[in-house]
């Protein structure tokens, strides 16, 4: 919020000169028939995306040669707003001449900036942009119609925000390569979340399989996780003065364990480290005998050397074993 | 031709009004507050503005109607302050309103739900109405308050306020009503209806923008809203705000004298447009005509998206509403629409347009040809009327958005 959000944008007026027009007199809206189509020896496909009772439905008209693939040939009718009916229309043009494999390839970005009146200026407001979604829908919908292959088949990575096209891969990386922890600083980083705003969180004007909070949770979840182990790998082979208390603990068990545990086991003893205090000279570990060890003559002597040694050698020169 | 049908928004300010406020602005400009001739000059305008505001509603005097910055201000006074007064301060937990109240009432509650208030939102039936029955089914010995607004913006339809007063009076439950949309419409008579406190805003009746009041029944206790220079008795600090409230009086007087005669032509306007609309195949207008405020019309029309037929209306100088989703910044389908459960479809196809007592016959007659032309285009364009089907597999889904 400031001085230019004051007053709410006017919604019409950050309409493109072409949108306005497109909107006013589309050029392509009409329907084929299929005596057209066959009569010019093409293929007549017909898609629609969406339904009067969402607010947007468009209906995509193709007539392709079917020696070529080239669409030859488009129409469109669209129930809905200004932006939909000239995203329509403009999808339409674009679709003309190319063959369905190239179709394809046309995104809502596509779409958006053909409406632009100047390259660095947007076509409609942010929240419009979602209009030009159903434009590249539609198309996925009739190529897979024409070509009898599944819709999916044309994504090649999860879209989670359409209006600006950005994946599922993108986002996550982004979050880890800039650190990023608001949905703020993802939508300044990626665009994503900044037009419709249903990729957001759910309940917004649309539903999604992928919604940015959860990414972003998720991701710092894991993010949160490797630096632990990063942490924890780094630990072992850090200077064991340098440990958390924790670590050092962890690390004295594993030694124990490894070199020391078996043989007191063995004699039907067993010990268990109580705590680790460092001092100026020394790191005092503080042990308690089990078993047959408590009161064995050797506890104080032998073994209590030998578990000296055994962690002064693995762990730190400035151990001390002091059994309580 | 210019035509304004967008009347349940804002309405152009009575010359009449600006001419009764003029002198308040550089000749008569003293604060009232002040000892002196500068301030007093404006006491007999104030009293006679206070004097035209008790008349138009038949307020007694025993009746508090203090001026306010606007209807929103008044919603949010009444409901935050009993909140304080009766649940924080008071044995009371509970708020009943309705699904379709203004935004000043519905995110008021919402604030006082984080708060603590528990709130109900009651549902309306196909009319767009408020059953007096379902209020009476509702109230608890917890309920400090039901708020249910007099008429509806969006439809025009006028909840059954005489029998809703009568249930809170029984039940010993404050009753208020957001009265925007009613006064200077309909009769507003509260010796006759029982209802504690009433919003109102100037700029619906012809008077001018950022001038409200609230009538609070005998005077009871309502703490303020704003603390400060214990303005209006104490009941709402701030410089009294001279000319908007004379304005505000002139603009009531004039909306309410003779109202009949002035209910009736612009009900015959209304309704020789409504007939002449509904002739269009798959249309249908929201609630009785009997029970709608005379200016309202929200008529439904298949095939047409909301926004796409403001556009050409724009396009042909005619300013009226929509309660599509695609016209508002969030994109969230309009909650009046929705409540009234008909058909998911008028959410996105509703059209309101709402007349004056400036309307004038000649402009009914440009908009009907007008309207026409503009459903004409845009069925040609949409897909709801298109004649060749999908490609089989090529159907659509039901609805891929959701709202």
């Amino acid at each position: 919020m400031a001085k230019n959000d004051l007053l709410g944008a006017s919604l019409w007026d950050a309409y493109s000169n072409k949108v306005t027009t497109l909107m006013n007199n589309p050029n392509h809206q009409g329907e084929i028939t299929p005596e057209q189509a066959e009569k010019n020896g093409n293929k007549l496909i017909v898609a629609d995306f969406g339904a009067e009772s969402c607010g947007d439905a468009v209906r995509l008209y193709w007539e392709v040669d079917p020696k070529t693939d080239i669409i030859v040939n488009s129409k469109f009718k669209s129930f809905g707003c200004g932006t939909a009916i000239a995203s329509s229309d403009i999808m339409t043009e674009l679709c003309i001449g190319k063959t369905v494999k190239e179709a394809v390839k046309i995104t809502n970005i596509d779409v958006e900036f053909a409406l632009r009146d100047h390259p660095d200026v947007p076509a409609v407001p942010p929240q419009k942009m979602h209009c030009s979604v159903m434009a590249y829908d539609v198309i996925k919908k009739a190529a897979s119609l024409y070509l009898g292959v599944d819709e999916g088949s044309f994504e090649e990575e999860i879209i989670v925000c359409e209006c600006a096209r950005v994946s599922l891969k993108t986002l996550q990386e982004v979050i880890r390569l800039n650190d990023l922890t608001t949905i703020e600083q993802i939508t300044d980083y990626t665009k994503a979340g900044g037009f419709c705003k249903s990729c957001i969180r759910p309940g917004g004007h649309e539903k999604r399989e992928y919604y940015l909070v959860d990414i972003l949770r998720d991701t710092r979840k894991e993010m949160d996780e490797e630096k632990m182990r990063a942490a924890a790998d780094a630990g072992s082979k850090a200077s064991f003065e340098a440990m958390t208390l924790v670590g050092q603990i962890k690390a004295i068990d594993a030694v124990i364990d490894e070199n020391v545990r078996q043989f007191l086991i063995m004699d039907g003893g067993n010990m268990e480290v109580i705590d680790v205090k460092p001092s100026p000279d020394y790191i005092d570990v503080y042990i308690r005998y089990l078993g047959a060890c408590n009161g064995c003559a050797s506890s104080a002597t032998g073994t209590l050397y030998a578990i000296e040694a055994t962690l002064k050698e693995k762990l730190s020169k400035k151990i001390r074993v002091l059994p309580i | 031709m210019k035509v304004y049908l967008d009347n349940n928004a804002t309405t152009m300010v009575d010359p009449l009004v600006v001419e009764a406020m003029m002198p308040f602005f550089s000749e008569i400009y003293g604060n009232p507050s002040s000892l002196h001739k500068f301030g007093t000059a404006s006491h007999p305008a104030l009293s006679k503005a206070i004097d035209q505001m008790y008349k138009a509603l038949n307020a007694s005097d025993n009746d508090d109607i203090v001026f306010t910055s606007c209807a929103t201000e008044s919603n949010n006074w009444v409901l935050k302050s009993v909140f304080n007064d009766y649940i924080v301060s008071g044995d009371k937990n509970h708020i009943i309103t309705t699904e379709v109240e203004h935004p000043s009432v519905l995110a008021a509650c919402k604030a006082l739900e984080k708060e603590g208030a528990k709130v109900t939102y009651l549902p309306v039936n196909s009319e767009g109405v408020v059953e007096a029955h379902v209020v009476r089914s509702f109230i608890t010995d917890k309920t400090a308050l039901v708020s249910v607004m007099w008429a509806s913006n969006e439809t025009g339809m006028i909840n059954p306020i005489k029998e809703i007063g009568a249930i809170c009076k029984e039940k010993g439950v404050l009753f208020h009503s957001d009265g925007v949309q009613a006064i200077g419409k309909i009769p507003v008579d509260l010796q006759d209806v029982h209802v504690d406190f009433v919003s109102m805003s100037a700029h619906k009746f012809h008077g001018p923008k950022g001038i409200g009041a609230l009538y609070i029944r005998d005077s009871q206790p309502l703490s303020p809203l704003l603390h400060g220079g214990e303005q209006m008795g104490g009941r709402r600090s701030g410089t009294l705000n001279v000319p908007y409230i004379v304005g505000m009086g002139k603009a009531i007087e004039l909306a309410t004298t003779n109202i009949e005669e002035k209910i009736a032509s612009i009900r015959a306007k209304r309704d020789r447009l409504e007939d002449e609309l509904l002739e269009l195949s798959d249309t249908f207008v929201v609630g009785s005509r009997e029970n709608r405020t005379p200016n309202t019309i929200l008529i439904s029309i298949r095939g047409v998206e909301g926004e796409g037929m403001l556009w050409d209306l724009n396009n042909g100088q005619i300013g009226a509403s929509t309660g599509s989703a695609c016209a508002s910044e969030d994109l969230q389908a309009n909650t009046v629409m929705l409540a009234i459960g008909a058909d998911s479809e008028l959410a996105h196809t509703g059209i309101r347009l709402s007349l004056s007592r400036f309307t004038t016959d000649s402009e009914i007659d440009y908009v009907i040809a007008h309207f026409k032309k503009a459903v004409e285009r845009l069925r040609a364009i949409s897909s709801s009327y298109a004649k060749v089907q999908p490609t089989l597999g090529g159907e659509s889904k039901a609805c891929e958005l959701h709202h």
